[in-house]
């Protein structure tokens, strides 16, 4: 109950701050001018602490107060064992709690580190849910009902065809389905897409689903869990297992003996170290490309956001027209992240669809 | 914390969660969707298929309505046609027949009138000898006393008839 009443107290506290961004500029940036002045902002900070993992859910900063949602912090612990309690015992990162405490400083900044009674900090094992973790599971839950409700519609349509043509959200989720069915799928893999189709609609969906929802700044979405490494790696390594445990016998002869001239593979065997490095490339470029073009668009939107008090001190000419150039910027690369948000989990899906058609090559005829 | 390093944390969930994700869309989402919606393309084919060939039929039954129609009509000048001539015919005969009746009434009155002349013109020939014998006795009555003469005159008178 606690925390649900935070939730809507921080809820209509970013309402209002979306509102101090988009309507009443000149005269909030006044009033914000003497407080602004006090301390300088850190723009490289405020970035990558917001785009980075974090195990409280920070909502915005209410004049002194910080309003944000306590999340639940699993550790086990070398000395200390399995610990199960809410991140709010770190007072925001500033106590330590059962020999636990989120380190300020060193390798683990930000992470939970574990004091031992030698002095030493060792990195627990950590499975906390933290701001990314509990967005990917409200994101997996949602996105689970969607499709499963999209499904049960035709499933109650199985014998009566006459009345199976969709309006509404489900024709839309009909199209996008068919459009990647019909336009990846079949093209990229061939005569076996069939067998592939679900993992291709559910990466499709995962991804863009999750950016979306990363791109939207009020409380349970904005997380950016696409723009974290841990997120895209999983993503890659199913592709990766799909592509490699599905392979054909072809596959894997043009990767240990490809058609080259000979002295390409005896007896330095170069081109099969150049294609069973190939293997692993391939998956890599899709982890990293997802990952960075995500993270770089939610980096770009603060620090658009971020000239608005950047040039609080360049006097309020300046900073009027600043914040108007900066809010015009901030929703023409939001738009852009749109696209980008349904062009990365299709170029993801694309790609896999594509290393996934490669390895169901069949031995072709020799002329 | 660097952003390029993995934590392991958050890789166990989004293992867990990502897992579950695929198995169950995987399993009842995406093929049943998938399915549904080739199936109604495989009826919607189907229908139109049908549609076609039933306007196709249409069209037949619509091209053999247009046959049977001409067909009548024709059937229809052609008994008109018929009739006018039976009238024709039948007219002429009639006149034929009436002429021919007429000929023939003619005739047999012709034939009466005759032979009532006949019979006309023999009792007048009766009727006149009568008188003719009252005129001649009454005349002879006064010059015929005698016998003698009497007898000269019948003889006479006789052999006049037989000749």
């Amino acid at each position: 109950m606690r925390q649900m009443a935070t939730g809507k107290k921080g809820l209509a506290a970013m309402i209002v701050l979306m509102l101090f961004f988009l309507g009443s500029i000149g005269s909030a940036s006044a009033n914000e001018e003497p407080q602004e002045k006090k301390e300088e902002l850190n723009v490289k900070e405020l970035i990558l602490d917001h785009v980075a993992d974090a195990y409280d859910w920070h909502i915005t900063d209410f004049g002194e107060t910080s309003v944000s949602i306590p999340l639940p912090v699993i550790v086990k612990g070398r000395e200390n064992g399995w610990q199960f309690f809410s991140s709010a015992r770190f007072h925001h990162g500033h106590d330590s709690y059962r020999g636990f405490s989120i380190a300020e400083e060193g390798p683990y900044k930000g992470k939970i580190v574990e004091t031992l009674q030698s002095g030493e900090e060792i990195r627990p094992l950590d499975f906390s849910l933290t701001k990314n973790a509990v967005s990917l599971l409200l994101c997996s839950t949602a996105l689970i009902i969607i499709i499963l409700s999209c499904a049960s519609w035709y499933k109650k349509r199985q014998n009566n065809l006459e009345t199976a043509s969709p309006g509404g959200w489900i024709a839309f989720l009909e199209i996008t389905i068919m459009s990647i069915v019909d336009g990846v799928a079949k093209p990229c893999i061939g005569k076996n897409y069939k067998r592939y189709t679900p993992y291709l609609l559910t990466v499709f969906f995962f991804i863009i689903f999750i950016n979306i929802v990363g791109l939207i700044p009020l409380f349970p979405a904005g997380a950016n869990v696409t723009g974290n490494i841990a997120i895209t790696s999983v993503l890659a390594l199913f592709t990766f297992a799909i592509v490699n445990l599905f392979g054909t016998k072809e596959y894997w002869k043009e990767i240990f003996w490809p058609d080259v001239p000979a002295w390409l593979k005896v007896p330095v065997p170069i081109m099969p170290v150049v294609e069973f490095i190939g293997i692993f490339t391939k998956p890599f470029a899709l982890m990293i490309r997802l990952f960075a073009s995500i993270l770089s668009g939610h980096a770009l939107i603060l620090g658009l956001t971020c000239m608005v008090f950047l040039t609080v001190r360049l006097g309020v000419a300046m900073n009027v027209g600043m914040t108007i150039f900066s809010v015009i910027l901030t929703i023409f690369s939001d738009c852009v992240e749109l696209l980008v948000a349904y062009i990365q989990a299709y170029v993801f899906t694309m790609l896999s669809a594509v290393y996934i058609g490669l390895s169901q090559v069949e031995a072709h005829p020799h002329k | 914390m660097s952003l390029l390093t993995p934590d392991p944390g958050l890789l166990f969930w989004m293992l867990l969660s990502f897992g579950i994700v695929f198995f169950v869309l995987a399993k009842f989402g995406f093929p049943i969707i998938v399915k549904m919606v080739d199936e109604r393309k495989a009826y919607i084919d189907n229908a139109l298929e049908s549609a076609k060939q039933a306007n196709e039929r249409i069209e037949g039954i619509k091209e053999e309505g247009d046959r049977i129609l001409k067909e009548a009509l024709d059937e229809r000048v052609r008994i008109l046609r018929e009739a006018n001539e039976t009238r024709t015919k039948m007219i002429s005969d009639a006149k034929e027949q009436a002429h021919v009746e007429a000929g023939k009434i003619i005739e047999d009155a012709k034939g009466n009138i005759l032979k009532e002349k006949e019979l006309a013109m023999h009792e007048a020939q009766k009727q006149i000898a009568a008188l003719s014998i009252d005129i001649a006795e009454k005349v002879l009555r006064k010059n015929l006393d005698n016998r003698s003469a009497q007898m000269d005159l019948v003889n006479k008178l006789i052999s006049e008839t037989q000749n």
